[in-house]
């Protein structure tokens, strides 16, 4: 089975400073497999994806307790090198953040920080990263201009052909429509679907049903706790949880 | 309610006007001064100028030692300032730890910028001439005046570097970037336009300054050009202050054909930091 789950969240709790803002997440990802999670607004789970490939550690006065294991090793450990578990797990956020380099500057950026110097191997990265995300087509005429100059929802797939530039095996993403109007959202979503041959994905949204559209597995988040996790169809159809089924039918959040 | 749509516009009138006024004052005050400098300036003002030595006869005195010292210090100046000012931003803003202390260092480099020019003159004299030896020289002068602009420069490039957004920081953490990469390849090209801009304001203030470097000993009197950093100096300010104090009136020609000089090159300075920052802004 181990082999199966990309990750394997056990009993984390997570504070920032005295404030508890997770309780006793335990939770499998599953390889190659889209997974969403829910809940109203600070209920945790945007803390709880940035606690996959630590980006919490930047923030003074985070503290976790509990593991999680990647690929079947901790990522907690003292010995853990945080920039090659970040390589191995990607992240793209809620507002598209390109660096305000060019567009092909943006994609070669982590490759390069990683050691790749060769021209045509970069170029080689780039073009893949962008066809990747479904970009290459409306930029490859202008990979030279810079980043800031495409719309948002370009912005956005630049972002994940930058994270895929350094060939993840997983995907976090935060929320990575909620800025984007609904053609660009549209596109956004059937990226995520294709990726996942490739990638496993773990998915932030604030919208039900772009959950219910993109993804697999569905875990709800309320108040730092984790509800209820099950098959997305379940999940939508027929919750076991009464606190899941009202959220997702809008009594509430 | 037509009354009322006439008061409104009289009062939108009335505020128009006034602002009209004071910045019409300013401007006349700095039209009048730069008329006066260039009618009076150019009148002495030719090529030997530039090329002769002080002297006590005002038709034969130049700029020469000045022109050559203020090269020379504020080009000793600008690497040394450069280097420290945004070394020390960078640490204060990047890596130093979010505490009390931290608080308190960035709180007074802050205060520091505040104080006047002669007190550097002072430290300068102090430490640089008579403490570590240095002398009435270049570097003493040149390290004076770093002192003196090195709060203006590290106030100025913390907040250019504060202005980047943390979404860029982060976006290059999630990609396996370390703390250095990320400064070095992120935060510092995004900032530099106004790193710069805000230094090339403070050299250009530096270029002003007489107080600290009269205070740490510059000579008034010169009639050599340094030759090396250790050599003594006068600088263009101090040129000036010393023709306006002498007693012939032709003198008064020769301290503004001086001021033209040091008001031309302060324009181009801040000419350059205005081209700086427009061309970074349209990217």
């Amino acid at each position: 089975m181990s082999n199966q789950n990309v990750l394997e969240i056990k009993n984390v709790d997570f504070f920032y400073d005295d404030f508890q803002a997770l309780e006793n997440i335990t939770m499998d990802v599953e390889k190659n497999k889209v997974t969403a999670l829910i809940g109203p607004s600070g209920c945790g789970k945007s803390t709880f994806l940035r606690t996959i490939n630590r980006m919490n550690d930047l923030i003074e006065g985070a503290r976790l307790e509990g593991d999680i294991l990647f690929d079947g090793e901790s990522i907690y450990q003292e010995n853990v090198d945080v920039v090659n578990l970040r390589k191995r797990i990607g992240m793209v956020f809620q507002q598209p953040n390109p660096f305000p380099k060019s567009i092909f500057e943006n994609v070669a950026y982590g490759p390069k920080i990683h050691g790749v110097t060769d021209k045509s191997e970069l170029e080689e990265i780039v073009v893949e990263s962008l066809k990747g995300a479904a970009l290459y087509d409306e930029v490859k005429a202008r990979l030279d201009t810079s980043a800031l100059s495409l719309s948002g929802g370009q912005q956005q797939r630049l972002c994940i052909a930058r994270a895929l530039a350094v060939k993840p095996e997983v995907l976090l993403m935060d929320e990575p429509a909620s800025a984007l109007d609904p053609v660009a959202t549209a596109k956004i979503e059937d990226l995520i679907e294709d990726l996942k041959e490739k990638y496993s994905i773990v998915i932030v949204t604030h919208s039900m049903q772009q959950a219910a559209r993109v993804s697999d597995m569905t875990g709800f988040f309320l108040m730092g706790e984790l509800v209820e996790y099950d098959k997305t169809d379940k999940i939508f159809e027929n919750p076991s949880n009464q606190k899941t089924e009202d959220y997702i039918t809008g009594r509430f959040g | 309610m037509a009354d009322l749509k006439k008061k409104r516009m009289l009062t939108d009138k009335i505020f128009k006007v006034i602002f009209l006024i004071f910045i019409s004052l300013g401007l006349v005050v700095l039209a009048a001064l730069i008329f006066d400098i260039v009618s009076k300036g150019m009148i002495m003002l030719d090529w030997e100028f530039f090329t002769r030595f002080d002297s006590r006869f005002p038709e034969k005195a130049g700029i020469k030692a000045g022109l050559f010292g203020t090269i020379y210090v504020i080009g000793l100046m600008i690497p040394i300032t450069f280097f420290v000012g945004t070394a020390t931003a960078i640490y204060l803003e990047e890596y130093a730890p979010v505490n009390k202390l931290t608080d308190l260092i960035k709180l007074n480099i802050a205060n520091l910028a505040g104080i006047p020019s002669i007190i550097y003159g002072m430290l300068g004299l102090g430490v640089f001439v008579r403490y570590l030896n240095l002398g009435r020289s270049v570097l003493a002068g040149a390290l004076t005046l770093s002192l003196l602009v090195l709060p203006v420069v590290i106030v100025s490039a913390q907040e250019a570097l504060k202005s980047v957004p943390n979404s860029l920081r982060n976006a290059s953490y999630a990609l396996g970037a370390n703390h250095w990469h990320t400064v070095y390849k992120v935060v510092l090209p995004s900032a530099l336009p106004s790193i710069l801009t805000g230094f090339i304001l403070a050299i250009s203030r530096a270029i002003g300054e007489t107080a600290p470097l009269i205070m740490m000993g510059a000579l008034t009197f010169v009639m050599f050009t340094p030759q090396g950093i250790m050599d003594s100096f006068t600088v263009i300010p101090i040129q000036i202050f010393n023709w306006t104090s002498l007693p012939k009136v032709e003198f008064e020609l020769v301290a503004a054909s001086g001021s033209l000089l040091l008001l031309i090159l302060l324009f181009i300075l801040n000419g350059l930091a205005t081209y700086i920052r427009y061309k970074y802004s349209r990217k």
